[in-house]
């Protein structure tokens, strides 16, 4: 499993961590989201999402994951992420957000 | 069990008689029930079973339909959706039973979200939980209904519906549902016989082997006699012998029984629907609904890519008039990116035309598109859910401006006139005082907003009557408007295919109707019956 991995990554770098508005007119739902995490599962790095800064923190690995924190139109995503590809992984992550994931 | 006769509404026309295929996965539990290890195995093996039917399912469809199905496999795909269930599992829970509360939990988790977008989601899980179950209990697979059943349940998902061969005589009953489901909408376009609300269905356990079902008067007979099967099927006999007669008649115009001409015209979704269609069939496109350019996840169409559209369905016409509608979002057709999330009351929100005056820039992109499309037919556009003559007269503005631009850089363009839909109750009153080239009756929302009755809840679905003596003086009403100032009235909304209300639409003074393509056999067999 991806964890395992990201697990150990995350021993070696310290998180990197930024935020995004979610512009898309209907938040992070479905289509969205299976977008969100096939980007994510692009990189080796751990990748979590949160609604608040200090989280609870979410896979952004998983969709079922995603979906369950219902992240609304105008909400705070925050991101925190660890991994040898942590910095591509967070400019990719940031680039899908404000380009309201093709959608907007 | 003795004959039991069913009432609800119609929600797609036709008669079909066939084996009952219950849709309730409950009905069938398993048969054998292993160790953990066993059951673990089972489990896995149908979420990946189903993986397999869906990814086959999407090669069969495209669009919309197609972003629903991927969503369902990318869920399916992900352990997190199954890891409750395996632990149950692990601590001795059958497989079936571990899966069913896992999934029930996931669904309480969308259908209690403060969205209306998440909560539409749930039906998405419903549809992954029950074809999981499907596998796991090897019984009523979803895929395995046949086409000639008649498919009965509480609702029908649209991955199901979509599933099923329905060229082969079968027909859906429901407990619930709506004739304004997305199902029913593709129940009709299919020529499936749909009867919906028939109220909880009167079997415990054991489920009846045969169903009459009757989509014109929406009444469903389960387990009939001999002597009842005996007079359907001679009805059957008799429409399908009237069917035959009226495709005969398909290609001829449509006149009434004293010679009136009628111009029976198409309603069109997307290109799609005319590939293989005769135009001969037809007077001309009477809707294009330009919804599904602006469908899925490929963002705002672009202004070539819509005078592709445009230019195919226009050549397809051959010289025959095309009335295209432009963006019609909003209300019951939320479009990411442009509707308004949230709206309290959607369907008096911002839709329709009052969208496109919101977003100049994206209007604009379509009335050029409509501008270059215009020289390869007969083009006309027209402005859904007008309700005021400014309305008209801003999109008249725009529309000289874009022809104006566009003829100004050399391109080729023509500027097609612009008519107005009267589906607002304040805009059929008041018909007269818009300059509209001409004016298209959407029958659905007029009727909707004049009778204060959605067409999606099926509780006041009697109430949304297309019939009602208000509805047709609205009609009556705008066809003087058109007679007065000299333009072409036409209905395009689903009264014009009920050929219950054709009489009373020619009667009011109609002389076009627009209809899917399934249904132009039988209206204009129908008109050939009307005296004006």
């Amino acid at each position: 499993m991806h964890d395992a991995n990201a697990n150990r990554a995350a021993q070696t770098f310290a998180p990197l961590t930024a935020s995004a508005v979610l512009v898309n007119p209907v938040g992070l739902h479905a289509r969205p989201s299976v977008k969100l995490t096939q980007c994510a599962k692009g990189f080796t790095a751990k990748i979590e999402i949160a609604l608040a800064a200090d989280g609870p923190w979410t896979d952004a690995k998983s969709p079922v994951k995603v979906m369950r924190v219902k992240a609304p139109q105008g909400a705070t995503l925050h991101f925190r992420i660890a991994g040898p590809d942590g910095e591509a992984a967070l400019a990719a992550m940031l680039a899908l957000v404000h380009d309201g994931f093709g959608e907007a | 069990m003795g004959e039991i006769h069913l009432t609800g509404h119609p929600a797609s026309p036709g008669l079909a008689i066939g084996p009952v295929a219950v849709l309730t996965s409950a009905v069938a539990s398993r048969a054998m029930r292993g160790d953990p290890a066993q059951e673990a195995t089972a489990l896995k093996a149908a979420i990946e079973g189903a993986a397999v039917e869906l990814a086959e399912l999407i090669a069969t469809v495209h669009g919309e339909a197609a972003e629903i199905l991927e969503f369902q496999v990318a869920m399916l795909g992900d352990d997190a959706l199954a890891e409750g269930a395996y632990e149950a599992v692990a601590a001795g829970t059958a497989a079936d039973e571990a899966w069913r509360a896992a999934l029930d939990e996931e669904i309480a988790g969308y259908r209690a979200a403060d969205e209306e977008y998440f909560r539409a989601r749930a039906a998405d899980l419903v549809d992954i939980r029950d074809r999981v179950l499907a596998g796991l209990n090897g019984a009523d697979a979803i895929a395995k209904i046949s086409g000639d059943s008649v498919v009965m349940g509480d609702e029908i998902s649209p991955s199901t519906f979509l599933a099923v061969d329905w060229t082969r005589g079968g027909a859906i009953a429901l407990a619930a549902g709506s004739p304004s489901s997305h199902v029913a909408m593709l129940a009709r376009s299919r020529g499936a016989p749909m009867v919906v609300g028939l109220g909880p269905l009167p079997w415990n356990g054991q489920p009846p082997s045969l169903a009459l079902v009757d989509g014109d008067t929406g009444t469903v007979i389960i387990d009939p006699k001999p002597e009842t099967r005996r007079l359907f099927e001679h009805r059957m006999a008799a429409a399908n012998a009237a069917r035959i007669a009226a495709d005969a008649g398909r290609l001829k115009p449509a006149l009434t029984a004293d010679g009136r001409r009628i111009a029976v015209l198409l309603n069109v979704a997307a290109p799609e629907d005319l590939a293989g269609l005769d135009p001969a069939i037809c007077d001309g496109i009477g809707l294009v609904r330009t919804e599904f350019l602006f469908e899925g996840s490929r963002g705002l169409p672009g202004e070539d890519a819509q005078y592709a559209v445009y230019r195919r369905i226009l050549e397809w016409a051959a010289g025959r008039p095309v009335t295209i509608r432009t963006l019609d979002a909003g209300g019951d057709k939320p479009i990411a990116g442009l509707t308004i999330d949230g709206e309290r009351n959607p369907f008096l929100g911002l839709r329709g035309i009052r969208l496109s005056l919101a977003r100049p820039e994206v209007f604009r992109v379509q009335l050029r598109a409509l501008c270059r499309a215009a020289v390869h037919g007969t083009l006309k556009v027209m402005l859904p859910m007008i309700a005021i003559p400014a309305e008209l007269d801003r999109a008249n503005a725009m529309l000289d401006a874009e022809f104006a631009a566009l003829k100004a850089d050399g391109i080729a363009c023509a500027r097609p006139p612009l008519g107005i839909m009267v589906e607002v109750p304040a805009a059929a009153l008041c018909a007269e005082d818009f300059g509209a080239a001409f004016y298209s009756i959407g029958s659905n929302d007029l009727t909707q907003y004049t009778m204060a009755a959605a067409r999606d809840i099926g509780a006041v679905a009697d109430l949304n009557d297309a019939g009602h003596p208000a509805v047709l003086a609205l009609i009556a009403r705008t066809v003087e408007a058109g007679r007065k100032r000299g333009v072409e009235v036409s209905l395009c909304g689903d009264a014009a295919a009920d050929t219950r209300l054709t009489n009373a639409l020619l009667a009011r003074g109609l002389t076009a109707l627009s209809v899917s393509p399934i249904a132009v056999a039988r209206l204009k067999a129908t008109i050939a019956g009307v005296t004006v």
